[in-house]
């Protein structure tokens, strides 16, 4: 079974902050980690390859720094790393990177499974994973929370929903975007850090994945960010006085208004 | 200070830092007050390969020497104590094996040892021999293609966890230290079962108990090395993983003297930050130079073990006492300069310090190990 997983370089939610001229994420001086959903994509690549055989490739699209992550992936687990970098891809929103990320895959030779996280923690969407999926014309069942049979043609997953799960059978090959439950993702091996130390990283350009330069990057992409900025927080409030009995029936009272 | 690590021994470091800082410090309190064996840390140490540090390629390892061992030995030390012993008592069992197994028992052996799937442990004590290792009452006979083991060791570290155990047992008392000989023994072997668990000061995270063996029968090929070889196997064994016991003593001196600081920053009294005084700056001032001190020595001792493999006792047991009884000192003062909180089990420095004492103790007591010092030093001048 060939999987790929798609990585994101996100910059560590411990310490983001915005560029208020740019309306954009200000990497400068923040740790760069790899996007935490995508470890759990990543971790359940490798069990499925430790369980069924196969090779799991990893994939990401962003600057050559962004090849520390695909390093770190090796480190985990992963076999083969691909890095789709090209200053033409600057700028892109979520339907530029789909595109970029689709046409990369079809240069690899495609693949029986694609696995994403769920989300990225910089931008949040969750459009990605669905979006590649329809560009690769596969089917996709996203915040996949369990993998419960795996067939020669199809897998049975479980799809995390708010009020329980649904179980979805998929043909192949399909896409998975997975949420945090589906496995405690491993740290890194000796081995794999050492693997990961020595290995070549295929680096393609965007004339190398015979990309329409039409819709690469800021050209390609139609989403603006107008402004970003952080809301101000509005709430009222207020303090129920009296006696215990008194402060329950007022509070009931609210809450019954607002049902 | 910068020690000038390779790439592959910042890796190590860097790994086994991270297994410390995630899955360790966050449940040692825990498995301290439990008293759990740390099943599920140990797994992921298996995983990230770190069980197979110093075995070679051939038998599934990394192929590294004490020097690596050391190195992550530090970290799990700054850990936990309890937890770092666990993992180190299966190279110690694993030793004796690599030392002077042959190959077919190499093969057989090291290579679930390397992965971790199989933990081992290594049995010398006895209620009346530890320090002196001639009081060993266990005993070996070979009846036909079997040999048959009767007798208790003591305070095995691992027990009741390791599948596989290295045993010495007497195989002919009238030879005196050439009678002993050593032995694999399974766990599912029939007649080999364990005593209770020990309940100790500290390193609550490791597993001490004792291996009964009562008609326990092993396949002849079990015997490690050559019939009479014993005592030699086990001091060649305790020669090489000594540098592991004093880097714990390091690693543990780390972890105390990390707390006594941020704690002297913060902690104020007369409107000062305690770490102002200089009777606090003194004790923290000789903490660091005693914990740099014992680092250098160690590291420097364990390079000239993997140099020089014919000439180790001395290298090996002037870094244990040294050590050792630098992180004991220093998790006293740390104790010290956290005052009352110190002494509370909120804070962790009083857990490090009774982890401390076991490092004066075990794998050689300090003073058999000055003994080891002045032996050798009488031998060099007699040579001269």
């Amino acid at each position: 079974m060939k999987i790929i997983v798609c990585v994101k370089q996100v910059p560590d939610a411990k310490d983001v902050r915005l560029d208020p001229k740019t309306n954009t994420l200000s990497r400068e001086g923040v740790q760069s980690i790899i996007n935490p959903y995508d470890r759990h994509a990543l971790e359940e690549a490798v069990r499925l390859k430790e369980k069924h055989g196969g090779t799991v490739i990893v994939l990401t699209m962003g600057p050559p720094q962004a090849a520390e992550i695909l390093r770190e992936s090796v480190s985990c687990g992963a076999d083969e790393a691909v890095l789709v970098s090209d200053r033409a891809f600057a700028g892109a929103d979520t339907l530029a990177t789909t595109y970029t990320l689709s046409q990369a895959i079809r240069k690899i030779g495609g693949a029986d499974l694609i696995l994403c996280g769920k989300q990225a923690i910089d931008g949040d969407t969750a459009q990605v994973g669905p979006g590649l999926a329809v560009r690769m014309d596969i089917p996709y069942v996203t915040c996949v929370r369990r993998i419960a049979q795996v067939n020669d043609k199809s897998f049975v997953v479980e799809r995390l929903m708010d009020d329980g799960y649904d179980e979805v059978e998929v043909g192949l090959p399909a896409l998975f975007t997975v949420v945090k439950e589906i496995n405690e993702p491993r740290l890194p091996s000796l081995k794999g850090k050492m693997k990961a130390k020595k290995l070549a990283i295929t680096t393609l350009t965007a004339a190398e994945i015979d990309a329409d330069v039409a819709q690469l990057g800021l050209k390609g992409s139609p989403t603006w960010v107008v402004r970003v900025f952080a809301p101000q927080l509005k709430g009222e409030r207020s303090m129920i006085a009296g006696t215990v009995q008194e402060q329950v029936d007022q509070l009931a009272e609210k809450l019954l208004e607002w049902c | 200070m910068d020690y000038f690590l390779t790439e592959e021994q910042q890796m190590i470091v860097d790994l086994s830092r991270q297994i410390a800082d995630e899955l360790i410090i966050p449940q040692r309190a825990a498995l301290d007050e439990s008293e759990d064996f740390p099943t599920e840390i140990l797994d992921a140490v298996a995983k990230a390969d770190l069980f197979g540090i110093y075995i070679p390629e051939q038998y599934g390892g990394i192929g590294a020497g004490t020097f690596e061992i050391v190195l992550a030995l530090e970290q799990f030390g700054r850990g936990c104590v309890g937890v770092a012993t666990a993992f180190a008592a299966s190279a110690l069992g694993a030793f004796p094996i690599m030392i002077a197994g042959s190959e077919e028992m190499k093969q057989k052996y090291l290579p679930d040892i390397a992965t971790g799937s199989k933990k081992a442990a290594f049995a010398l004590t006895e209620a009346n021999a530890g320090s002196d290792a001639s009081g060993i009452q266990t005993t070996a006979v070979l009846d036909g293609d079997e040999w048959v083991l009767n007798g208790t060791k003591q305070w095995i570290t691992n027990a009741g966890e390791a599948r596989i155990y290295t045993v010495i047992a007497i195989t002919d008392r009238s030879k005196g230290p050439r009678g002993a000989s050593m032995f694999v023994v399974e766990d599912t072997d029939p007649g080999f079962s364990y005593g209770v668990k020990e309940k100790k000061l500290g390193i609550r995270a490791s597993s001490t108990r004792e291996l009964i063996f009562k008609d326990c029968r092993i396949p002849k090929d079990r015997l490690i090395g050559r019939e009479g070889t014993g005592f030699i196997t086990v001091m060649k064994t305790l020669d090489k993983s000594r540098p592991g016991i004093a880097i714990l003593g390091v690693g543990l001196g780390q972890a105390a003297l990390d707390e006594a600081v941020t704690y002297a920053k913060q902690r104020v009294q007369f409107g000062k930050p305690i770490i102002s005084f200089q009777a606090v700056q003194h004790m923290l001032a000789d903490m660091a130079i005693q914990l740099e001190a014992a680092r250098s020595l160690v590291y420097a001792a364990a390079k000239h073990i993997d140099a020089h493999p014919r000439d180790m006792s001395k290298a090996s047991s002037m870094c244990k006492v040294f050590a050792t009884d630098m992180a004991m000192k220093v998790t006293v003062d740390a104790v010290q300069v956290l005052g009352g909180y110190g002494y509370m089990r909120d804070y962790p420095v009083e857990k490090m310090m009774r982890d401390a004492k076991i490092l004066q103790i075990y794998e050689g007591t300090n003073q058999i190990q000055r003994n080891v010092v002045g032996q050798e030093l009488n031998k060099e001048y007699t040579k001269a």
